[in-house]
């Protein structure tokens, strides 16, 4: 693997060099500043630094008190725990309150695939896009990382993030592209199919492209980094161009990426849609890319599924 | 506001909740009536606070993490003048923003409560930035006691003593009732000054009916340097009329033509006492 920098680092460094001249921006943790790769920014800023201890509903309600006093708080906490045991007070205190809280889902999806159920996070999805006024973004690696947390400062209103605990390929060449909060990014252009993959799954989507190139198939990439709001306009004209599918997450098929997206191409240009993800199970326990295989994730089996729906 | 005035104010105030959850056919009646004289000491005589300017940075902070009992509320509001008086007649009606529990869409309301167990983690929350701000405003939860059967307000108890949250005032108005019935037959509390003393807090119990009281603790509250400070209010369950105190479907029960015609009658004779007291004063 080239990139050795995991995304949690990356925000914690961004943040670090935004603190210096935003005194609003603060860090909170929940016992886990280590795992949110947090240490030097606690070091750093004490005064912009709160702990709160092994405590998930309290972190995200203290967080709404600070951000209904002007502060900028970024929530970083176990995905697993964040999304489902806070689940009512980034409902209410973020989303239904509109404070401007940031909550950073740390070793997200499956990153903790050894661990078991209670520590994989594939509902995350399903439950923060149902909550309206959140937004939910899952940054594909590190230089999308870094743009979308200095996007995040400057952005008014809740968003869930996820990431992952391990670094992860680059998708892009460096930082130095647009990035918006709810606008898609075309990685790869093609008339045949479209892959839409958020995420750690990105890499994945774009490597089954390079295989279907050398199959002769003209295959669309698109990074949907933002599950919501949803860039719709992007779904409706791959359905429109391409006529065919296949969304690929780190998530329950249940109420995740693929279930956005199909939500919007059934109801606007009806085409052949395939999901690929996590069952509805618990997941197998493993490393990311055992998991992954396990469960068809992987540039070889989009690689068939793909030359699949273009034989139908 | 004097005391006398403040004893007034609040017979004011629950005969037009009264009359609003009337005609709303909708209210939690027991706990508004019992958290009337807190709310009353803390919007007239103990917070500052300007109506004019109601997201003034350096306003008390008044969060009710009981958000259900928020008729008092929004009869005080309107009353202080954060909305127009007229407005109360929209109380739980189609699309009104007077809805059945805090609504930050109205001035004077800072966050939308309603699920209980949110509120005190939200002031600790204020209560910090407040603090690492340099500012010097406090912050006031009044929490219900059933409420206190939710593990979250454990949680924020401990942080609100780590942080030494030394501007922040925890009210639980003790009135002993909760939907079901008594607090202590329903998940026991007691001893619950114990408990929040265990957690670090400056606790005080008082009568949270008696107006001297309630504005001689809050008006010093918090008193212990380092320490946040907790008031057990203890209150009587729809509190100013006889025939509903302490009844425990008086929680959202709704007063017929009847029962307001009393409650009305018992709250005005009580009112002009206070009128007139104050005016031989």
């Amino acid at each position: 693997m080239g990139n050795k920098i995991a995304n949690r680092q990356v925000i914690c460094d961004t943040l670090l060099e935004l603190a210096q001249s935003d005194r609003d921006i603060m860090v909170l943790a929940s016992d886990s500043r280590g795992s949110a790769a947090m240490g030097p920014f606690a070091q750093a800023y004490p005064e912009q630094f709160v702990e709160v201890g092994i405590a998930e509903q309290n972190i995200v309600g203290i967080s709404a008190g600070l951000a209904h006093s002007g502060k900028k708080p970024f929530v970083t906490s176990p995905a697993c725990f964040l999304s489902m045991r806070s689940i009512e007070q980034i409902k209410v205190d973020v989303a239904y309150s509109a404070t401007n809280v940031k909550l950073i889902g740390i070793s997200g999806g499956i990153s903790y695939g050894a661990l078991g159920m209670s520590h994989h996070s594939v509902q995350d999805l399903a439950v923060t896009r149902a909550i309206p006024g959140l937004a939910v973004i899952l940054p594909a690696d590190r230089h999308e990382t870094k743009r979308m947390t200095e996007a995040l400062v400057n952005y008014e209103g809740g968003v869930y993030v996820r990431i992952g605990r391990n670094p992860v390929e680059d998708v892009y060449e460096s930082a130095d592209y647009d990035f918006v909060i709810g606008k898609a990014v075309t990685m790869r252009d093609g008339s045949d199919i479209t892959l839409i993959a958020a995420g750690e799954t990105v890499r994945i989507a774009l490597d089954a492209e390079a295989k279907l190139k050398e199959a002769g198939v003209s295959c669309r990439v698109i990074n949907m980094h933002t599950i919501k709001p949803l860039d719709e306009e992007e779904i409706i004209k791959a359905a429109r161009e391409t006529g065919r599918i296949i969304t690929v997450e780190e998530h329950s098929v249940h109420g995740g990426l693929g279930a956005a997206v199909a939500e919007v191409v059934v109801q606007h240009h009806p085409v052949p849609l395939r999901l690929l993800g996590i069952p509805d199970e618990p997941a197998i326990a493993g490393k990311t890319k055992e998991v992954f295989e396990h469960y068809g994730i992987s540039a070889e089996n989009i690689k068939n599924l793909a030359l699949d729906m273009l034989r139908q | 506001m004097e005391i006398i005035e403040l004893k007034a104010k609040a017979a004011q105030i629950r005969m037009e909740l009264l009359r609003m959850i009337h005609g709303a056919k909708a209210g939690h009646t027991g706990g508004s009536l019992s958290n009337t004289d807190i709310l009353t000491a803390l919007y007239y005589r103990v917070m500052n606070l300007d109506p004019a300017r109601p997201k003034w940075e350096d306003r008390d902070r008044f969060i009710a993490s009981k958000g259900h009992a928020v008729e008092s509320l929004w009869c005080i509001l309107a009353d202080r003048g954060f909305f127009p008086k007229e407005e109360l007649e929209t109380f739980s009606q189609f699309g009104t923003r007077l809805i059945g529990h805090p609504n930050n869409k109205v001035p004077g309301i800072e966050m939308n409560t309603g699920a209980l167990g949110h509120g005190l983690a939200i002031s600790v929350g204020m209560a910090l930035a407040s603090k690492r701000d340099g500012r010097g405003y406090r912050v006031f939860c009044l929490m219900g006691d059933g409420e206190q059967a939710e593990g979250s307000v454990w949680e924020a108890a401990m942080a609100g003593a780590h942080y030494k949250l030394d501007n922040l005032v925890g009210i639980i108005d003790r009135n002993g009732l909760q939907i079901s019935g008594s607090t202590e037959e329903v998940m026991g509390l007691d001893p619950l000054d114990e408990k929040w003393a265990a957690f670090g807090w400056n606790v005080l119990s008082i009568d949270g009916n008696d107006m001297e009281q309630l504005v001689d603790t809050l008006e010093t509250a918090p008193t212990v340097p380092g320490k946040p400070t907790l008031i057990i209010a203890n209150t009587v369950k729809a509190k100013g009329i006889s025939f509903a105190e302490n009844v425990p479907h008086w929680h959202h029960h709704v007063p017929s033509d009847e029962e307001l015609a009393r409650a009305l009658a018992e709250l005005s004779a009580v009112l002009a006492g206070y009128q007139q007291e104050g005016q031989v004063r």
